[in-house]
C-alpha cells in the first residue's frame, strides 16, 4: 500500500491526479502528472453516457475488445513510471469488457517486466440479464417500459458506487479497471480507502463527490473549455495541464495542477465545472451520496490553487441508475459547400432541391434537418432567409442574438450545406446521403467538398434497479 | 449590450435536458443578472428549440458564486444519441445564451474627477471607471 509520507505529501493529504476527462482525452498531460505532479493516485475517467453501449456492440463483434480504444496507449505511457513511484491507477476504461482490459494491462505489465504489479478488475455493472427479466421496469423521464424497447436492447449497465474499487485497493491493487461506475466514485474510492472514511458519513462522502465532480472532466477545471479571447484568456492553452486534488482527511481540499503546465485554476474555472451537468445544485445524486453543492465556496489559495469548502450530503439513493442501450434506427447525412459571389442563394437553392427530392421519396422517419454550416447549423436551421425562423418579438431571440439578422448574404464568401435525416433502415439513410452526393451534377453551380455518412444510432434510456440487485465483484488479472 | 459583456457560461447535457450556467464576471453584477436573465427570458430566447411548454426552463441561484443555473427540459432534440443537430450535445447553447441582448444596462456612473494631487501617482489603479473594456481579461 502506498503511504502518504513515502510519496512526499507532508501534510497527510492525498494527492489525486486526473489523467483523462473523456474517452479521447490527450495522453501527454497524464505523463506530466506522473512525473511532476507528486500524486499518489491517477484516475482516468473515460466513459460518456453512450460509450458502454457502443463498446458492447464492439465486444459482440470481437470478444477480445469492448474496452476504451486508447487503453493500450494510455497505459503504455504511464504504467512503468507509476509502478516505479507506487502511484496507483484507477480507470473505467474497461467499458463493456473490463476483464479483457485487465488482461491487456497485465500483458503490458509482463512485457515491461513490472513484476508483482497487481491488476484488479471490477465487474457487476453489466445487468442486461436482470433488466430483460423485468420488462415492466418503467423508463425514467419518458414514456414506456423496458419491454417497449423490444428486441432492440443491446446493453444495460448500472452506475456502481465506490465499493468495488475500495475492495480492490484494500486487496493491494496497483491498477483498478472498471466498467460503468459513477464518475465521482472513481475519486471517492481512494479517499475512503486511504482515510478510512465511513461510507455512510454523507457530509464527508459528499466532499469526496465534490472533489470527484471537479476532477472528473480533467482539463475543464484547469482552463480547458474556458478560453474566450479578450474575455477569459488562458495562458499556455497548448500546454494545458491536468488537475490535481489535494484532499485532507476532513474532506477539505484544494484543486491545483502540475507546476509549469499551461492553463489556470481560479474560482471562475472551478465554478464553471462545479455546476457542469448539475441540475439542482442542492441535490446532485450519484451512487454513493446525494451531494449538496449549493453552499460550496472557492477561495484562491496560492497561484493556480483553489481551496474548496462547503459541500454537504444526504443519504445515497436506494436505487442505482442503469443506462439501457438500444438500437434506434439510422442517420443519413451529407454536406456540400458553395463559395464566392451569391454563395448563400445557391446554398439555399441546394437545400430546397434536397428537401424536395428527399420528401418526395418519403425516406426519413419524419425528422430531417436542412441547414447551412457557418450560418445556422448550430441554431438548427433558423438563420437569415430560412423558413420558419423565430419571431423576433418580444425578445430578439437566437437569430438576432447571434448577430445574424443583419447578415448580408453577399458578404458570405462560403457556405456549407448540411442535410441530416433519421430513418428506420440503413438503406433509407444511404439514400439521403446519396441525394447529397448527387448534387455534384444535379444541383446549383459550383458545389464542392461533398462528405456523406450513414450511422446506426444507439440510444440510451435509463431505469432504476434496487441496489440489492447489483453486486460488484473484484477479480485479479495475472501479471 | 450582450450578456456576454457581463457573464461567462458553460453548458452540459444529460439525456434531452440541457443545463447552462451563467456566471457574473464581477460579483456586483449578480443582482443585475438575477433581475434580467429570468427563466422566462431564457425560455423565450430558446423558444425555437424547446419541446417542453410552459415551465420548460428552471432556474437555480447561487449568489455566493455569482452564478445562475438554468435547466432546459426538452432542449436537445432527443439528446446526444438521437439528435440530428450538428452540435448534438448542445455544447454551444451557453454561448448562444450569452448572445442575449440585455439592453442598455449599466449606464456607467461618471467617476468623480480625482482630486488634483501635488504628487502624481506613479501607479494609477487600472479599470477605475466602472466601465468595461471589451478586451480586458476578466480573471
Amino acid at each position: 500500500m502506498v503511504t502518504l509520507q513515502a510519496s512526499g505529501s507532508e501534510r497527510g493529504a492525498l494527492r489525486i491526479g486526473s489523467g483523462a476527462g473523456f474517452a479521447d482525452d490527450r495522453i501527454e498531460p497524464a505523463v506530466q502528472l506522473v512525473e511532476s505532479g507528486d500524486i499518489q493516485y491517477l484516475v482516468f475517467e473515460c466513459l460518456a453516457e453512450r460509450s458502454v453501449a457502443l463498446a458492447e456492440l464492439e465486444r459482440r463483434r470481437d470478444p477480445a475488445r469492448g474496452y476504451n480504444p486508447w487503453l493500450p496507449d494510455r497505459m503504455a505511457a504511464v504504467l512503468p513510471e507509476c509502478a516505479r513511484r507506487g502511484i496507483r491507477v484507477i480507470t473505467n476504461m474497461g467499458a463493456a469488457n473490463p476483464r479483457a482490459a485487465g488482461a491487456l494491462v497485465a500483458g503490458l505489465a509482463r512485457a515491461r517486466a513490472l513484476r508483482g504489479l497487481s491488476v484488479a478488475v471490477v465487474t457487476g455493472d453489466d445487468v442486461l440479464d436482470r433488466i430483460l427479466e423485468r420488462p415492466d421496469l418503467p423508463l425514467l423521464e419518458r414514456e414506456g417500459t423496458v419491454g417497449s424497447l423490444g428486441d432492440r436492447v443491446v446493453s444495460a449497465h448500472a452506475y456502481l458506487g465506490c465499493e468495488g474499487i475500495t475492495h480492490a485497493l484494500s486487496q493491494g491493487a496497483d491498477v483498478v479497471i472498471t466498467g460503468r461506475v459513477a464518475d465521482p466514485s472513481l475519486y471517492i474510492a481512494p479517499l475512503v480507502h486511504e482515510f478510512g472514511w465511513d461510507t455512510s458519513d454523507w457530509n464527508l462522502i459528499a466532499k469526496g463527490a465534490c472533489a470527484g465532480h471537479l476532477m472528473e472532466c480533467g482539463a475543464q477545471v484547469t482552463g480547458g473549455y474556458f478560453a474566450d479571447p479578450g474575455y477569459k484568456d488562458v495562458p499556455g492553452l497548448a500546454d494545458l495541464g491536468f488537475p490535481i486534488a489535494e484532499v485532507h482527511a476532513d474532506g477539505t481540499f484544494r484543486i491545483g495542477k502540475v507546476p509549469g503546465s499551461g492553463g489556470l485554476v481560479t474560482p471562475a474555472t472551478c465554478t464553471e465545472q462545479l455546476l457542469y451537468e448539475v441540475h439542482d445544485p442542492s441535490a446532485y445524486p450519484s451512487a454513493d451520496v446525494v451531494a449538496d453543492f449549493s453552499e460550496v465556496r472557492f477561495e484562491e489559495s496560492g497561484h493556480d490553487t483553489v481551496l474548496v469548502r462547503g459541500a454537504r450530503g444526504r443519504r445515497r439513493p436506494d436505487n442505482l441508475k442503469v443506462s439501457v442501450g438500444y438500437r434506434d434506427g439510422f442517420t443519413g447525412e451529407g454536406q456540400i459547400s458553395y463559395a464566392g459571389p451569391n454563395a448563400l442563394p445557391r446554398a439555399r437553392l441546394a437545400l430546397d432541391v434536397l428537401r424536395a427530392r428527399i420528401e418526395k421519396q418519403g425516406i426519413t422517419s419524419g425528422a430531417a434537418r436542412y441547414e447551412l454550416i457557418g450560418v445556422d447549423s448550430v441554431s438548427r436551421g433558423l438563420g437569415p432567409g430560412s423558413h420558419g425562423g423565430p419571431d423576433p418579438d418580444p425578445d430578439p431571440g437566437l437569430g438576432l442574438g447571434l448577430g445574424l439578422g443583419t447578415g448580408d448574404p453577399d458578404r458570405l464568401n462560403e457556405v456549407r450545406v448540411r442535410v441530416a435525416g433519421r430513418t428506420d433502415s440503413e438503406d433509407r439513410a444511404r439514400r439521403i446521403a446519396h441525394e447529397v452526393s448527387a448534387m455534384w451534377l444535379n444541383g446549383p453551380a459550383g458545389g464542392g467538398g461533398v462528405v456523406t455518412s450513414v450511422t446506426e444510432r444507439i440510444a440510451i434510456a435509463s431505469v432504476f434497479l434496487p441496489r440489492s440487485d447489483v453486486t460488484p465483484s473484484v477479480t485479479f488479472a495475472e501479471v | 449590450m450582450l450578456l456576454h459583456e457581463l457573464a461567462h457560461a458553460r453548458s452540459g447535457d444529460k439525456g434531452n435536458v440541457s443545463d447552462i450556467t451563467v456566471i457574473a464576471y464581477e460579483a456586483r453584477d449578480f443582482a443585475l443578472l438575477r433581475g434580467l436573465v429570468t427563466a422566462e427570458r431564457v425560455q423565450r430566447h430558446f423558444s425555437a428549440f424547446l419541446e417542453g411548454g410552459e415551465g420548460a426552463v428552471r432556474r437555480y441561484e447561487l449568489p455566493h458564486l455569482g452564478a445562475l443555473k438554468f435547466v432546459l427540459d426538452g432542449a436537445l432534440d432527443g439528446g446526444v444519441t438521437r439528435s440530428l443537430n450538428l452540435d448534438t450535445h448542445g455544447k454551444c447553447l451557453g454561448s448562444l445564451l450569452l448572445g442575449m441582448d440585455i439592453g442598455d444596462v449599466h449606464a456607467p456612473e461618471p467617476e468623480p474627477e480625482p482630486e488634483p494631487s501635488p504628487e502624481p501617482n506613479p501607479n494609477p489603479e487600472p479599470e477605475s471607471s466602472g466601465t468595461r473594456s471589451s478586451h480586458g481579461t476578466r480573471r
